[in-house]
């Protein structure tokens, strides 16, 4: 495995099943998935469907009883067991940072087990600081007791990554963490992935955060097995069968709003008369545009770029064809 | 109780041979001049025994702990047997726990600091174990999910996270051991701060009973408080700030 580089690795679950003794249904069902390399998967479903045991299974903190796990074409059961977990980073929900070790010290586990000389660490303990929006001069020598649970994930993240592993397991990162705290952590997740580009796999029971976060969503249902694996637009547009579509929500039309932006749709000139209209951002999605039309009473909204500099009018039926050509498709 | 009635000198006595004062004389509560003209013969030898028992003891009792908590961590198994012998060891009361070793080792210091490394067992290896078992969960997992082994985590994480619980039942043996060495002089090992205090009182003699018992107590408090500033120094994670989960 290119633990060393910046390459991403491809995750391919082939028939994986895992069965924990005394229960009646096994917790991951003959579950084949192949997560191209760069990529957020997100494992998402209600819980008893073997999202965070499928994780588990791909570090070996849980041994699953038959299939195969291949981590670019190479069995994990082939690696030893303390160099596989080496070189993938994970993250979990309740962070697990060490409380004796200072910021520093936490983000250089990984680094240091393999060897990495004190010149080399050290910088890349601030260069991870500033990656994940942390201050490299002055929070290196905080202790995790003295920062905010949004600080600490952030942390959690900077050690996952220390040592550039091209694959991630994150489970439900986010999950501890207040809305507003959350829904920016997200965002600057989404930009260092790309950024970064590793292969991801991420586990959340939060729809919204699956279709946010996912370049491909896995659904799970009770008893571990796949119900649907796509594109989040594929999976909105047309679910697979009833459970999926109940589980995505009757709003999913609407859901489907959220991926695709303002800059997404054609604009018409920007008219002489600008006062009054409503504004928004042009990377704004046609949710939230909706969504502002609506409470402004408006039909019309004005596009601008980040400074304000207004780009074009987009009108209500436009955003309602969207709507439309889901129910369609 | 024999050994105290052959001991018991007169009524009235000649205190340490300090007749001329009359502070002595008197016996008054407390006589600094006899204090001073004693200390070097009397109370700073003693008061160096004592604190050879205690760290002796405790180092000795720290280590068997030690050793015998890490076993137990990996073999729960070990738990029981050992916290109920030396929960019996703990119960004996320290005189006759004295007295029985005596016709065995004899009266040394030996028989002294078998007597009370077995009082430190009990609280050592339960605080141990205790600390271990208290570090969360979410550390433990995050530990094994990048990768350290077992003994890594054991010496990099659970060790230094337990710490505080380890440095809290040093802290108790250490005051345990310093009030109990002074039992030893009752059964006739001639060391430590019990030696003076022995000899105060069949003769009533305030000032070097009273001495005695004070530099006891002070020495457990300095003990305590020096206890208290290594773990500041070993711990500067667990300062100012509410239990980490």
């Amino acid at each position: 495995m290119a633990t060393d580089g910046s390459a991403a690795a491809e995750l391919t679950f082939r028939d994986v099943t895992k069965r924990y003794a005394g229960r009646a249904q096994p917790a991951v069902d003959h579950l084949s998935l192949r997560i191209p390399a760069g990529e957020i998967c997100v494992l998402v479903g209600p819980s008893g469907a073997g999202k965070t045991t499928a994780l588990k299974m791909v570090n070996r903190l849980i041994q699953f009883d038959s299939g195969d796990i291949e981590i670019d074409g190479r069995s994990v059961l082939d690696f030893e067991i303390s160099e596989l977990r080496r070189g993938i980073g994970y993250v979990i929900q309740q962070v697990g940072l060490f409380p004796h070790m200072n910021v520093e010290a936490n983000v250089a586990t990984v680094p240091r087990l393999r060897g990495w000389g004190k010149q080399r660490t050290h910088e890349r303990v601030r260069e991870l600081l500033e990656l994940v929006g942390l201050d490299p001069d002055g929070d290196p020598r905080r202790y995790p007791g003295q920062l905010s649970g949004g600080q600490r994930q952030r942390v959690g993240l900077a050690r996952a990554m220390a040592a550039d592993p091209p694959l991630m397991l994150m489970d439900e990162p986010f999950g501890a963490i207040d809305p507003i705290t959350r829904s920016r952590l997200q965002d600057e997740f989404l930009r260092l992935h790309r950024q970064i580009r590793k292969t991801v796999i991420f586990v959340t029971h939060d729809i919204d955060e699956a279709i946010k976060m996912g370049d491909r969503i896995a659904i799970l249902r009770q008893g571990g097995t796949l119900a649907q694996y796509d594109t989040p637009d594929a999976i909105l547009a047309s679910p697979a069968d009833d459970f999926v579509a109940q589980f995505v929500g009757a709003d999913r039309a609407l859901k489907r709003l959220s991926l695709v932006r303002l800059s997404d749709l054609e604009l018409e000139a920007v008219p002489s008369q600008v006062n009054g209209l409503p504004s928004a951002p042009r990377d704004a999605s046609l949710h939230d545009a909706l969504s502002l039309l609506l409470s402004e009473g408006g039909s019309r909204l004005l596009v601008t770029d980040p400074d304000g500099t207004p780009l074009g009018v987009a009108r209500l039926e436009q955003i309602g064809a969207r709507v439309s050509e889901d129910q369609a498709s | 109780m024999t050994t105290l009635i052959a001991q018991s000198g007169p009524v009235i006595p000649n205190f340490g041979g300090g007749g001329s004062n009359s502070c002595v004389r008197e016996n008054r509560t407390f006589c600094w001049d006899w204090f001073t003209s004693h200390w070097s013969s009397n109370f700073q030898p003693h008061l160096v025994e004592h604190i050879v028992l205690t760290a002796i003891a405790v180092s000795v009792g720290f280590v068997i702990a030690m050793v015998a908590a890490l076993f137990a961590y990996r073999r729960n198994w070990f738990e029981q047997p050992f916290t109920i012998a030396t929960g019996i060891l703990y119960t004996i009361p320290s005189l006759a726990l004295f007295q029985i070793l005596v016709p065995i080792t004899g009266l040394t210091r030996l028989t002294a600091e078998i007597a009370l490394v077995s009082y430190t067992l009990l609280i050592i290896f339960r605080n141990i174990l205790t600390g271990l078992r208290e570090v969360p969960e979410d550390v433990r997992e995050a530990a094994r999910g990048m990768g350290l082994t077992r003994n890594q985590i054991l010496w990099r994480v659970e060790l230094p996270i337990a710490v505080p619980a380890i440095v809290a039942g040093v802290r108790i043996a250490t005051v345990t051991v310093i009030s109990l060495a002074t039992v030893a002089a009752i059964v006739g090992v001639n060391q430590g701060l019990g030696v003076p205090i022995l000899d105060a009182i069949p003769t009533t003699f305030n000032t070097e009973f009273i001495a005695a018992a004070v530099l006891t107590i002070a020495l457990a408090l300095v003990a305590d408080a020096l206890l208290v500033g290594a773990q500041r120094v070993l711990t500067p994670w667990a300062r100012g700030r509410a239990a980490y989960r």
